[in-house]
């Protein structure tokens, strides 16, 4: 065992942080798109249906073949870390998107007849109103989201962009388990620790209410 | 005396037609506390609205200190006019101290100038800010909440406060704090209000004048002795509901009680 953490160890490193790239390059591009496009949607509700659909739409597409459909194309397919960032950005959209919209949408009405009335501009309504009492609903679908690409991301290597899937890959391969495992276990793991850093996050921006008497008290 | 609002044959209709407010003319005089009464559905709580353009007249105006409110800035208007709304109006992300202070916040001033000021207004409504500067909506009671508002409400010095039913979500005796409350507080800071209420007993209590609405129409206008010894229908009809409503409630009986004369009514 140790002999064989010796020899991959190295690289088993490498690799995870070469996924933990491809998947934060991913979450901060798909963020960049859901979150603005989820608050637009909530300006113009009519249009949620259809933008939703397309990201929903998005999500059924099997990643290898995502990952397949994305190769020829020029540019992107120049270098196969593009192909990947943009993939797993697809999947990302939908839960960020979803989350942003209902997020606001779900926001109690008379708050925001409270902000206008008090004078608040728009831009100060957002920020100051909506964005705070959304943010754990986003953050909720940013946790999704993450999790869900760390998990695609190992597919990644499919096309030859690295990650921990090479390892699993190699393994299936060469018939060995513990190539298999070594890629396995670290993108588990790697999962199981953004969400939990996520989640306190989500935690720590979350709306003050009762249940959360712990740090009332401050 | 001038009139600090004054409204000028102001009407509202509803996009499929129905009219809200009907012709409706009424000056409140500065530095004096209007009771606006009503059935749900009177006109009430828009008349309240076209005040600080939440809701804008389909015809007529509405001034303020003279000046129309069309003519006016939308967002300084709204920060020069103090509102205050049912309970639910508190932010459930904000401490009391940056709830009262928002309208300040909202207009960039300096963060000790804004907690200075909130707290000597927590204090003006009855809160010690030692205790509940830092508390959030769900640390307060329905009675605290409705004193944040109306700290809020206060903290820009408006010249003109908006209340709509203020106190219809308290229970009895917490009403009645607030009520004193909010009298002497007036009393000093001579805001010209504009109170919508259902509750009678409030508007007498509160309204140096007093004005029921019926569908829309101005019914009277009328300080709260003449309002009490009217021989209007209407308002007679309106005393002798509110207080048959407050005999049944407090008896707990279902069926109505013989006819109450208006003085002999008051169980509670």
């Amino acid at each position: 065992m140790s002999g064989f953490l010796g020899e991959y160890g190295g690289e088993i490193a490498e690799l995870t942080v070469e996924h933990l790239w491809l998947t934060g390059a991913a979450i901060v591009s798909a963020t960049a798109i859901a979150v603005p496009v989820g608050v637009w949607l909530t300006r113009r509700p009519s249009w949620a249906k259809p933008v939703i659909g397309v990201a929903n739409i998005l999500q059924t597409i099997p990643s290898l073949a995502m990952f397949g459909f994305l190769l020829p194309l020029p540019w992107l397919g120049e270098r196969a870390a593009r192909v990947a960032i943009v993939a797993l950005s697809a999947y990302a959209l939908l839960p960020i998107l979803r989350n942003t919209y209902a997020g606001i949408q779900g926001i109690d009405r008379s708050l925001i007849e409270v902000a206008r009335a008090l004078g608040l501009t728009d831009a100060q309504r957002f920020f100051k109103v909506e964005l705070p009492l959304a943010a754990p609903f986003i953050l909720a679908g940013l946790r999704t989201a993450t999790v869900t690409c760390v998990g695609i991301a190992t597919i990644a290597a499919a096309v030859g962009a690295g990650g921990l899937g090479e390892l699993i890959f190699r393994g299936v391969a060469s018939v060995d388990n513990r190539l298999v495992l070594a890629g396995a276990i670290p993108a588990a793991l790697l999962a199981l620790g953004c969400d939990g850093a996520l989640g306190l996050l989500e935690h720590w921006f979350r709306v003050p209410a009762p249940s959360a008497s712990a740090d009332a008290a401050r | 005396m001038t009139a600090a609002i004054e409204f000028r044959n102001v009407c509202f209709a509803t996009a499929n037609g129905r009219l809200l407010l009907d012709n409706i003319s009424l000056a409140v005089e500065e530095g004096t506390t209007t009771a606006v009464l009503g059935r749900s559905g009177s006109g009430k709580t828009t008349l309240l609205r076209t005040v600080n353009r939440m809701v804008e007249p389909t015809s007529g105006e509405v001034l303020v200190d003279g000046r129309s409110v069309r003519e006016a800035a939308l967002i300084r208007l709204r920060r020069s006019v103090g509102y205050v709304i049912q309970e639910i109006g508190l932010f459930p992300h904000m401490t009391a101290e940056r709830d009262a202070g928002l309208v300040l916040e909202a207009q960039d001033r300096p963060r000790e100038e804004r907690l200075s000021r909130s707290h000597e207004l927590l204090k003006a409504v009855g809160l010690d800010p030692k205790q509940f500067a830092g508390r959030y909506p769900y640390q307060l009671s329905g009675g605290q909440r409705q004193r944040v508002g109306l700290a809020r409400a206060l903290a820009a010095e408006p010249s003109v406060l908006l209340m709509d039913e203020p106190f219809g979500a308290l229970d009895p005796l917490t009403r009645a704090e607030m009520q004193d409350m909010l009298r002497s507080l007036l009393a000093r800071l001579k805001k010209t209000v504009l109170l919508v209420t259902h509750d009678l007993d409030e508007a007498l209590y509160l309204g140096d004048r007093i004005v029921l609405l019926s569908e829309g129409k101005l019914v009277a206008n009328l300080d709260p002795d003449e309002f009490l010894r009217s021989r209007d229908p209407q308002i007679e009809a309106y005393i002798r509901a509110f207080h048959r409503g407050e005999q049944s409630s407090a008896s707990g009986a279902i069926a109505a009680p013989p006819i109450a004369t208006p003085a002999g009514g008051r169980s509670a």
